[in-house]
């Protein structure tokens, strides 16, 4: 039975529409990912998931029972908030006993339930802490341990790791995908990270103005994108994009990747260096060429190019991607 | 230059002007207590200083204590504050509740209709609640001075209450309706408590005013078992003699309550900032 299916779901705030026509379906087990700019409307499609939010129109389901109408508390799923929600006034135990008191379980089936939710996330030194007392990544794993406590049938994940430092959301992150294999239980996670979108998703949903611009595996969007909106929003650096008259080409656009790109003696695209960016690993070029576009190059390994040098870009044909007036993909 | 001798100077002086201030502040009650226990001869000859073996006397609160009423005004005064009080907080905070949660028709009107109170005193409708007043049987009854001290408390601390509560965390919220809350949990056991630094500043705001009036109580509950305590110490100012020992005793014993109140909300005040701060 699939985990959630939308049906034609849309969300207005007053004049406003936010949502637009959502249609989507979630497998059990799966790990979808809402991906889109700020403010397209990831976190209002959540909450709708929720019932935070009533939507306007259409149809929520969950593991097929149509939740519309029906309380959060009702709905069978758990959220993990961006800016932790933990209760101040609770302990961490407490914390993930309250959901599961409201829903009137026995003290025996609770405190096995945070047993396990302890064992799996290490929260065993904390238990008697209040959230005060912990650090961001500390109380990030409370929420989630909140979460895992009620047995959910959707997992939902706004923005978990958006408010932790570089290194701890790496390591969140692997945690994240690690409770996904051992519960297996389907989860929906939003963020406007790519780097995330792109390394726990089974299936990306990428969003624009409260629309589905594409769904699809990772690499499904990342080597196929259905328009010019989600091939620039996939990928760092992003995509860079040139007027196919300039390389006489079919359609309007012509797209091509960084790592795509690579130096040459003489061609077309001739330009200067503007910027360097040496990784270690990759080195980035800022090349701006005669006609004053911007590309990025990506070069494996480390390259002695400087500031102010000459060069020239030549690119596979095969590795292009065209798009036309209205930003679609031209497939030949 | 050297920091640690700037600071400890700033510190030095921040300690002064803060001393300073509490001097000033503590002046008027030092001279009351004090000449509260002094006879009425020494009350004039020297203002300012102790009580000595010659001129000590408890004759004021002999006085105080020997009108008998004073235990029941003092009472009064108390039922009246804590219940105005009770009722400013519990309904001020609903009513903040609903306008800063919940989207509705006319949520900004509403608000600026319970605003709308700040701005004007209420002691404007004096004769208008009066009538109201005597319509409804409520003169010479604590229940009068409750209602007019509620409304007139109500106003200032919707609009402080609903600001603060507008800053409570949605996330936090949101995780109690998941977690199965209703909306009086959420309210009692969330919002309240993360507010309670601003409940604790409404009550010390009203708190006083409504302790020391003098207007409502004299309007609408002069009769003797209702009077409160700043009515019934007036008893001792006459046209023509003032009992200034009974008068001077009289109020140190009114500033006590006030004291011991203002210290309950101050620790929840400080509880709420600190709280804050180690976050
Ligand atoms: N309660 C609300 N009232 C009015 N507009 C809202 C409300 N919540 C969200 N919006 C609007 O909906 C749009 C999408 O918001 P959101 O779902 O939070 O975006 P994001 O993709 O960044 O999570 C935004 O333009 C926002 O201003
Ligand atoms: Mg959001």
């Amino acid at each position: 039975m699939t985990a959630l299916s939308l049906e034609n779901v849309s969300k207005s705030f007053g004049e406003v529409q936010v949502l637009r026509n959502i249609d989507l379906v979630v497998e059990p087990e799966e790990f979808v990912v809402f991906v889109g700019p700020s403010g397209c409307g990831k976190s209002t499609l959540l909450r709708v998931v929720a019932g935070l939010e009533d939507a306007s129109s259409g149809t929520v389901r969950i593991v097929g029972r149509d939740v519309t109408r029906t309380p959060p508390a009702k709905r069978g799923i758990a959220m993990v908030f961006q800016s932790y929600a933990l209760y101040p006034h609770l302990d961490v135990e407490g914390n993930m006993a309250l959901g599961l008191k409201h829903a009137g379980e026995s003290r025996a089936v609770i405190a096995e339930r945070i047993a396990t939710a302890v064992r799996l996330l290490s929260l065993e030194p904390y238990l008697k802490r209040r959230p005060a007392e912990l650090s961001g990544g500390q109380r990030q794993r409370v929420a989630i341990g909140r979460a895992i406590v009620r047995k959910p049938d959707l997992f939902l994940f706004d923005e978990p790791l958006s408010n932790l430092d570089a290194a701890l959301r790496m390591a969140t992150r692997v945690e994240i995908a690690r409770i996904h294999r051992e519960l297996g239980t389907a989860m929906i996670y939003v963020t406007h990270d790519q780097t995330e979108a792109m390394t726990l998703a089974n299936r990306i949903v990428v969003l624009r103005d409260g629309k589905i611009e594409q769904v699809g595996s990772p690499m499904a969007l990342y080597n196929d994108p259905d328009n010019l909106f989600v091939a620039g929003f996939l990928g760092a650096p992003s995509m860079n994009f040139l007027p196919a008259g300039r390389l006489g080409a079919p359609g309007a656009t012509v797209g091509v990747r960084p790592e795509h790109l690579r130096l040459a003696s003489e061609g077309p695209l001739a330009g200067t260096i503007t910027h360097v960016e040496r990784l270690g690993a990759d080195t980035n070029l800022l090349v701006t060429l005669g006609g004053g576009e911007t590309l990025t190059v990506r070069l494996f390994g480390q390259h002695p190019q400087q500031v102010g040098d000459a060069v020239a870009l030549a690119f596979d044909p095969a590795n292009a991607f065209s798009f036309d007036r209205e930003g679609r993909r031209i497939r030949h | 230059m050297n920091r640690a001798r700037t600071s400890r100077l700033n510190t030095v002086a921040a300690h002064a002007a803060l001393l300073a201030w509490t001097a000033i502040a503590l002046f008027p009650v030092f001279v009351i207590l004090v000449n509260s226990f002094k006879t009425r001869r020494a009350i004039f000859a020297e203002p300012l200083s102790l009580p000595s073996e010659a001129t000590f006397s408890m004759v004021g609160y002999r006085t105080v204590m020997a009108q008998g009423d004073f235990l029941l005004y003092f009472q009064n005064s108390l039922i009246v504050t804590v219940g105005s009080l009770t009722f400013i907080l519990l309904f001020g905070a609903m009513a903040a509740f609903a306008l800063s949660e919940y989207r509705f028709r006319g949520n900004m009107l509403m608000g600026l209709y319970l605003a709308l109170g700040i701005m004007i005193p209420i002691r404007i409708g004096t004769v208008a609640i009066l009538q109201m007043m005597v319509a409804t049987g409520l003169v010479n009854t604590l229940t009068a001075l409750i209602l007019v001290y509620t409304a007139q408390g109500l106003p200032l601390a919707v609009f402080i209450l609903s600001e603060f509560m507008r800053q409570v965390s949605d996330d936090l919220k949101n995780a109690g309706r998941i977690d199965g809350m209703n909306e009086y949990a959420i309210f009692l056991r969330l919002v309240l408590p993360l507010v309670r630094p601003a409940m604790a500043t409404v009550a010390v705001f009203n708190m006083i005013p409504i302790w020391n009036d003098l207007w409502f109580p004299l309007i609408l509950a002069p009769g003797e078992a209702t009077k409160t305590l700043t009515l019934g110490s007036q008893v001792f100012i006459g046209q023509f003699v003032t009992d200034w020992n009974a008068v001077l005793s009289a109020l140190s014993l009114a500033i006590l309550p006030v004291l011991v109140l203002y210290v309950l909300f101050s620790r929840q005040l400080i509880r709420g900032i600190t709280s804050g701060a180690v976050k």
